[in-house]
């Protein structure tokens, strides 16, 4: 299994690369792990989605659907598309600490 | 390791509900990966964008051997029942019903979604002056009717995938 530093924390990775727990998850860790991702900075509507996506994981153990984070987060699907390019759901549940996403919509 | 798929263009061809699903899927599912993606809707499948036809798509029961009922896994529906009246209707309902547990959104909602994913939405030349249609009997997501060579053009560097 692979480790790796972020934020000067050494974390444990999955094959996919996610964090292989939940509890090495922290901001700074987020914000390291959204740089690896191509996103310099997260603002209030990247940790809107991201604070959404760990709720529902902790409620359900899955990342949540596209449709229905649009539809109770209040980011639309463009929105979403442009917060995280290329890819939302797999960023998004990367950067939040939770495993790829297994659902296919 | 081999080259991640970078593009797809996806044919849909068919104009049943079970025709026109997976379709939608794979273009939804590429863009969630991070997949460019183009529909290109042919033949019946235009009926899954053509605004009066969109909400009403049926499961085909006729000629399909492989329906069962209750479900999948249930006894096999012998393939002249299918064509009793109503049948259709009924494994319709059966379905959208399944579909919607899954969280997978209705043929219109699902286009806007997909379309608003940055995936773009064409309609097939040939078939729109067959079946006498113009650009204003579709949905606002169809971008254009274009023809087979604009395909094709568009599809350059794509996976071509047809359904």
């Amino acid at each position: 299994m692979a480790v790796k530093e972020y934020a000067g924390k050494m974390v444990e990775l999955d094959a996919d690369g996610n964090l292989a727990k939940q509890t090495d998850w922290n901001e700074d860790v987020a914000k390291a792990l959204a740089v690896e991702e191509g996103i310099p900075e997260l603002n209030d509507r990247r940790w809107l989605v991201i604070n959404y996506m760990r709720k529902e994981f902790e409620a359900k153990g899955d990342a949540p659907s596209i449709r229905k984070l649009t539809k109770e987060s209040g980011v639309d699907t463009k929105e979403l598309y442009t917060l995280f390019p290329g890819g939302p759901a797999k960023k998004a549940a990367r950067i939040a600490g939770l495993p790829k996403p297994k659902g296919c919509i | 390791m081999a080259e991640p798929i970078k593009k797809v263009s996806i044919v849909i061809s068919r104009g049943s509900l079970e025709g026109v699903y997976p379709g939608l899927i794979m273009a939804n599912g590429a863009r969630m990966e991070g997949i460019e993606a183009t529909l290109f809707f042919t033949f019946f499948g235009l009926h899954a964008v053509i605004e009066k036809k969109m909400d009403h798509l049926k499961v085909a029961t006729v000629g399909n051997p492989a329906m069962c009922v209750p479900s999948a896994m249930g006894p096999g529906l012998p393939t002249w029942m299918g064509a009793i009246p109503g049948m259709s209707w009924f494994a319709t309902g059966m379905m959208k019903k399944e579909i919607e547990k899954l969280d997978i959104p209705p043929i219109r909602e699902f286009i806007e979604m997909i379309h608003d994913t940055g995936c773009e939405i064409y309609g097939c030349k040939a078939t729109v002056d067959m079946f006498h249609l113009t650009k204003k009997d579709f949905c606002p997501q169809v971008d254009d009717i274009i023809s087979v060579g604009q395909f094709y053009e568009k599809s350059a560097g794509s996976q071509i995938i047809f359904t």
